[in-house]
Order: C-alpha cells, then sequence, then structure tokens
C-alpha cells in the first residue's frame, strides 16, 4: 500500500486540512525521537498522571512532559487560603523533580505552541517535539472575548482567581483590604465550567471570612444559572443556617460586560452591579492550545473523544483528558482528571503494544468546605455503556443533608489533597 | 529524518493503528488495575496513603478489604432463622458501615469488582508511612494488644485471622477516627470485638492504636 498520509487520513475520514488544524514549521527536532514515545501536554492534574502510569506500566516508553510553569499550584484548595483557613499556597504547590526522577519522565519546560497532527510534532519555544502518541490535558481558557470590556488588564482589577497562584493571592489581598461594611460580588458562568461547586464553596469561605471579620459586610453570588448547580441542598442549607444576612444568592444573572475601573458588571448588558471587591469568573472553554490544534468541536467548547481510551475524535493518535475534553458524566474536577489520565494511560500503553483495550473505571470525589471546620462532598462511580460514560446506577450521590458527617468529611478532605497531590509529585 | 523513509514508516504504523482502532472497539471488561486506579486519588499510588486520616491499603488482606467495601455497600440483615429481614416495602434490609463516600462508592461496583481490588490492594507492598508515636503508650500498646487483640490482629497486627484487618503500620490519625466512630457508637463492632475493647479505657485503647501504629 502506498497511499501518502495526506491521502491516508483523509482516506481515514479525519480530513487534517479541513479541520483547520495550523501546521507548524519545520523546525529541527529538538529531542529527536529514537524509540516509542509519548508526549504529554501540561502538567497539572491530569498530565502528571498520565506521564507517570504511562511509565509505571510500560517503562519502554519514552514520555517527554511539557509544562510552562517551574511548579503547579493546586486549584483545589485555593478557597482555602480565599478564605483565610491557611495562610499561604506552600501546602497547594508542588515541583516536578521527584516525579520525573522517580519515572524516568524526560520534562520541558517550555510554552507549546502548536500540534501538527499530521506530522505528529509538537512546537515549542525550544523546539519541535515528535511523538507517536500526544496526550492534552492543558485546562481550560476563558471565553473573555465574549465579554465586553474585557482586556488583558481586567483581572488584576476585577481577579477571576481560576487558575490558582497570583490571581488567588490578588483575590485575598483584595479581601483583607476591604472595609468592613463592604460589598463583595462573586460572578460565576453558566455549566459547563470547571469545578461546578467550586464557586459555591468559594463564596461560603468568603461569608464565612466576614462573618468573622468584616461582619457589616455582604457578599453576593451572580450565578449566570437559574439554580445551584452542584451540591444544591447542602450549599442551601449551610447559608441559610450560617450565612444568612451576610451571603446571598442571585440566580439566573449572566454578566455579559464588566467595568473594571469602576468594578462593575453588567447582567445581560442591562442591571448593573458594583462592588467593593469583584470576583469575575469568565465562561471558559478548552485549554487555548487544544482550540489552537482544531480539537475542539465545531460550534462548541470542548474536546470530543472516545469514552475508553480519550483518544479524540477529530485528530487521530491525540488523546485529551481533564478539564478540556468531553467525558460524558464525569464533571469537571482535579479527582475526574485524575482518573481519566489513568484509564488514558493504560489504553494508550495498550494500543502501543497492540493489546487489546480496557473499559473506563473510573471515579470523582470532590470535597467542599463550608467552613473552617464542616466541608460536604460529592461521589460518583462512572463507566462505559454504548460509548459513552455515565454514572453507574444506584451509586454516589452527595453527604448526608443533616450534616452528621461534615467534621469527618473536613478531615478527609485534607488528607484527599496530600494523596492526590502526592500522587502527583512522587 | 528522511521524509521518504518516514512516510514509509507512518504508512506502516497508520495501518496497525487502524487495526488497533477496530480491535479497540470492542473494549475489554474492567481489569483489576483499571479498578483500583482509580481509589489511589485518595488512598494514594498502589493504595499507599500519604494522609494520616485516609487509610492505606496497600498490602492489606484481600478479605479485609472485600469485607469493608460489602459492608460499605450494606450487607442485607438477617432474622434469627436466618432469613432476610425486609422493611415494609418488601426490601432487604440493609445494616451498612458508617462512612463519608464510601458508601456511595462502593454501591458502584459488584461483588466480583470488589474481589479483584481486595486481589490487586493486597498484592501491593506496604510501605509503613514515617509517622510521629508516643514511646511511653506504645510500650504500654505493646503489652495490652497481646493481652487483648492478639487473637485477630496476629504478629503485632501484621496479619488478620479471617476477615480481621492488618493494623500494623497504618496511620495513627486513621485509627484513631475508626476507634472514636467504634466507641462513639457510630461504627459497629463484632461481638469478638466488644468484648475485648470494653474492658480498656479510652487511654488503653489509645496505647494500642500507637503500637500498631509503630510496627514497620
Ligand atoms: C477554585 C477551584 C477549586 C477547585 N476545587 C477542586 C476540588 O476540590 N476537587 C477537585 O477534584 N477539583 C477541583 N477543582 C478543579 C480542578 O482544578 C480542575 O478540574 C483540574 O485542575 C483539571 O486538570 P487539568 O489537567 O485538566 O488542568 P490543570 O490542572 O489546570 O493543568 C493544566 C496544566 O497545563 C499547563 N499548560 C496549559 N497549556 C499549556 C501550554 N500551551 N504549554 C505548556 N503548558 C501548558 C498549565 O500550566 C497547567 O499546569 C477546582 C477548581 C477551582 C478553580
Amino acid at each position: 500500500m502506498t497511499l501518502d498520509r495526506r491521502s491516508f487520513l483523509k482516506f481515514l475520514g479525519a480530513g487534517v486540512g479541513a479541520a483547520g488544524a495550523p501546521m507548524i514549521s519545520r523546525a529541527a527536532d529538538f529531542m529527536p525521537k529514537k524509540g516509542r514515545r509519548v508526549v504529554v501536554v501540561g502538567g497539572g492534574y491530569g498530565g502528571t498522571i498520565a506521564a507517570k502510569y504511562i511509565r509505571m506500566m510500560d517503562a519502554s516508553i519514552e514520555v517527554v512532559l511539557i509544562e510552562r510553569n517551574k511548579q503547579f499550584i493546586s486549584c483545589p484548595f485555593s478557597n482555602y487560603y480565599i478564605g483565610g483557613l491557611i495562610s499561604d499556597l506552600a501546602p497547594l504547590t508542588i515541583g516536578y523533580d521527584k516525579l520525573t526522577a522517580n519515572h524516568g519522565i524526560k520534562l520541558v519546560h517550555a510554552e507549546v505552541t502548536g500540534i501538527d497532527p499530521a506530522a505528529k510534532v509538537v512546537a515549542t519555544a525550544n523546539g519541535n517535539i515528535a511523538y507517536d502518541r500526544l496526550i492534552v490535558s492543558p485546562g481550560v481558557e476563558f471565553r473573555t472575548s465574549e465579554i465586553e470590556g474585557y482586556d488583558d488588564k481586567t483581572d488584576q482589577a476585577i481577579p477571576h482567581a481560576w487558575k490558582a497562584g497570583e490571581q488567588t493571592i490578588l483575590l485575598r489581598k483584595q479581601l483583607e483590604a476591604m472595609k468592613d461594611g463592604g460589598t463583595v460580588i462573586v460572578s460565576m458562568p453558566l455549566v459547563p465550567y470547571r469545578c461546578p461547586p467550586g464557586p459555591y464553596e468559594r463564596v461560603s469561605l468568603i461569608a464565612h471570612y466576614l462573618k468573622q471579620h468584616k461582619p457589616k459586610s455582604k457578599v453576593f453570588l451572580l450565578d449566570a444559572n437559574s439554580d445551584v448547580v452542584a451540591k444544591k441542598p447542602l450549599f442551601m442549607k449551610a447559608w441559610k443556617e450560617q450565612y444568612a444576612g451576610i451571603m446571598e444568592y442571585v440566580p439566573s444573572k449572566k454578566v455579559t460586560k464588566v467595568d473594571a475601573a469602576t468594578k462593575t458588571l453588567f447582567v445581560e448588558g442591562l442591571e448593573d452591579h458594583k462592588g467593593d471587591v469583584v470576583n469575575f469568573i469568565p465562561p471558559q472553554r478548552a485549554g487555548a492550545i487544544a482550540v489552537k490544534a482544531g480539537l475542539v468541536e465545531a460550534g462548541g467548547n470542548w474536546c470530543p473523544v472516545n469514552a475508553t481510551t480519550f483518544e479524540s475524535t477529530l485528530h487521530k493518535d491525540i488523546h485529551v483528558i481533564g478539564d478540556s475534553c468531553l467525558a460524558g458524566a464525569m464533571p469537571k474536577s482535579g479527582y475526574s482528571a485524575n482518573s481519566q489520565a489513568k484509564v488514558c494511560a493504560t489504553n494508550v500503553v495498550a494500543l502501543m503494544n497492540g493489546k487489546e483495550t480496557v473499559d473506563l473505571s473510573g471515579i470523582n470525589v470532590c470535597y467542599s468546605a463550608i467552613n473552617d471546620h464542616e466541608s460536604i462532598s460529592v461521589a460518583g462511580v462512572y463507566k462505559v455503556a454504548e460509548g459513552k460514560i455515565i454514572a453507574v446506577p444506584n451509586s454516589g450521590g452527595i453527604s448526608p443533608v443533616d450534616f452528621s458527617q461534615t467534621r469527618l468529611e473536613h478531615l478527609y478532605a485534607e488528607s484527599w489533597l496530600k494523596n492526590i497531590l502526592t500522587e502527583m509529585s512522587s | 529524518m528522511g521524509k521518504m523513509r518516514s512516510r514509509g514508516v507512518s504508512c506502516a504504523l497508520l495501518t496497525s493503528g487502524l487495526l488497533l482502532a477496530a480491535a479497540g472497539a470492542q473494549a475489554g471488561a474492567s481489569t483489576p488495575a483499571m479498578l483500583s486506579n482509580a481509589c489511589a486519588g485518595c488512598h494514594g499510588t498502589h493504595g499507599e496513603s500519604a494522609g494520616p486520616s485516609m487509610p492505606s491499603l496497600a498490602g492489606q488482606s484481600k478479605a479485609a478489604i472485600v469485607t469493608a467495601m460489602k459492608e460499605f455497600k450494606g450487607i442485607p440483615k438477617k432474622d434469627a432463622e436466618g432469613k432476610p429481614v425486609l422493611d415494609k416495602d418488601g426490601k432487604p434490609v440493609l445494616e451498612t458501615r458508617t462512612s463519608t463516600v464510601m458508601g456511595r462508592l462502593a454501591k458502584g461496583y459488584t461483588d466480583a469488582e470488589i474481589e479483584a481490588m481486595g486481589d490487586f490492594f493486597a498484592g501491593q507492598k506496604h510501605h509503613s508511612p514515617a509517622q510521629a508515636v508516643d514511646k511511653a503508650k506504645v510500650a504500654k500498646g505493646a503489652e495490652l494488644q497481646e493481652k487483648h487483640c492478639i487473637r485477630c490482629h496476629v504478629e503485632d497486627g501484621k496479619e488478620g485471622k479471617d476477615n480481621s484487618p492488618i493494623m500494623a503500620g497504618q496511620w495513627l490519625k486513621y485509627l484513631q477516627v475508626q476507634m472514636d466512630l467504634y466507641t462513639g457508637g457510630q461504627r459497629k463492632m463484632s461481638e469478638k470485638m466488644a468484648e475485648k475493647v470494653k474492658p480498656l479505657s479510652k487511654e488503653e485503647l489509645d496505647a494500642v492504636l500507637h503500637f500498631y501504629a509503630s510496627v514497620k
């Protein structure tokens, strides 16, 4: 068979050119590929685990992990910092030294600027890196172009704090600097976005802080959704019993315009809400590199994938995991990204060794703190049915609404963080 | 990389890729590793926990893991004659072990899957975590466990009789949380255990836990 690559891909129906993936320049290979190689883009909740598990399952496969930052700061528990439950981000910060040394992962600290699915090459500032299979776990990008008045300085005045680090610290500083009697506004987008219960946890912990230190102040949550989208009865109970008068939930408030200078949010361009501290969480889509590589479905914001291998349905040999992918019933959480990474790693190794793939079995557990000693959770078990990821019937769910387990869950949440970050960093 | 040659190579690769993709369409049933790796987000890689309130599962006995999972899921209650007890709707009444997320998660697995996970974790090597224990309590606990616990938690807790869990080198915080649940009436002890625990004071029980946590 002497079909060349291009016509072969067309024959497969992948249509490289049609998907609009940018061809990247043929710069020198910065790491010439000798044997079989998997490249992983993004060293966060999904990418670190995919890289590690591939090496644990088959040490004959070379794994190159590409991450722009020298350290990773976890979004999970960043609300603890914003609410003053922890005093620095050290417990949320991990490095890559042990992970790469323990498992022989080759780490490249660089920005990935392009992916060429036809040539199977990733472009970085350091040069090109070829792959046999690529795993992409770049998190989310904000759809700020949909928000009138939003520019690249907006988040300095009204932080999103939806990627942990400087933004988290900025929001905390603003809360600390606010006078007692001030107004805090948190604005959250329509589903789907990263971490469904995250905004509700955030307002709870901001209310916790205000209640203790600035009791004349108030925090409003402007929810673009028409109702609480995660752990509803639990959050409602916490707000009613613990934060009445200090926290107010306002549904169906989709912000379409911002004015950073006056810290004002405009709902559907009409009503305006001005705050002393404004935390605007923009609507989201798959990480920028996934968008650029043509991995996002037409007219959508996320990457469609095979439910067992997480291979993109748009580009062969590229797998997408974590927040960026469409994973059926699995929510966009760090735990989901961790679980998907292992399923993906298992099946990437199987495919590279000509073995049968193994159906997904996944878990999500997500704790949310409601104050400094109580947490609530949602948990789920997932499997594949008819090509889709579904929650296993009659399992999973949220904490008991009588709050009988909240103290224990707070304790377990701390160990969850310790374990999941240790998994990622060693 | 020569262009001509690379084309030839990638064509061959792609052809095999196509065949594999077809095989992938009928993915195999879950494997013990696939099922168990998902647990590691909370319990640590291969079940070796790094969080003091979360138990290590690595090297735990299969019988103990399977029992725990089935108790989390709920075991049909039986009456004196061994017949299942039914509620007013005619559904079997379940006896469930107190838990936070584990009850909700355990319901997502079949008994066969639970057995597979038990095999997986029992087959992993246990490493006792580095943790602070009180020396005086360890010494006192060592004596107490010889008298009270050794029949089921055999050999300094390094083995478990029947479905009794291995205690040696477990996280102290986890053991203490569970003991509080037991003594607070939230977790049910077996009759055998209740009998042995009853004469011990809170301090004595804590000493026993310090001992087990200290065993390497
Ligand atoms: C406030 C908040 C609280 C949360 N709480 C929880 C929680 O309690 N539990 C939970 O399970 N989840 C929680 N989440 C969700 C969790 O953070 C995400 O779901 C998770 O991070 C997704 O993993 P990922 O691998 O997709 O992306 P990330 O973890 O964001 O990793 C992406 C990585 O890719 C890198 N990257 C991206 N693009 C490039 C590029 N072009 N070149 C090089 N590197 C690149 C980034 O620097 C980053 O390190 C929370 C989120 C928020 C915002």
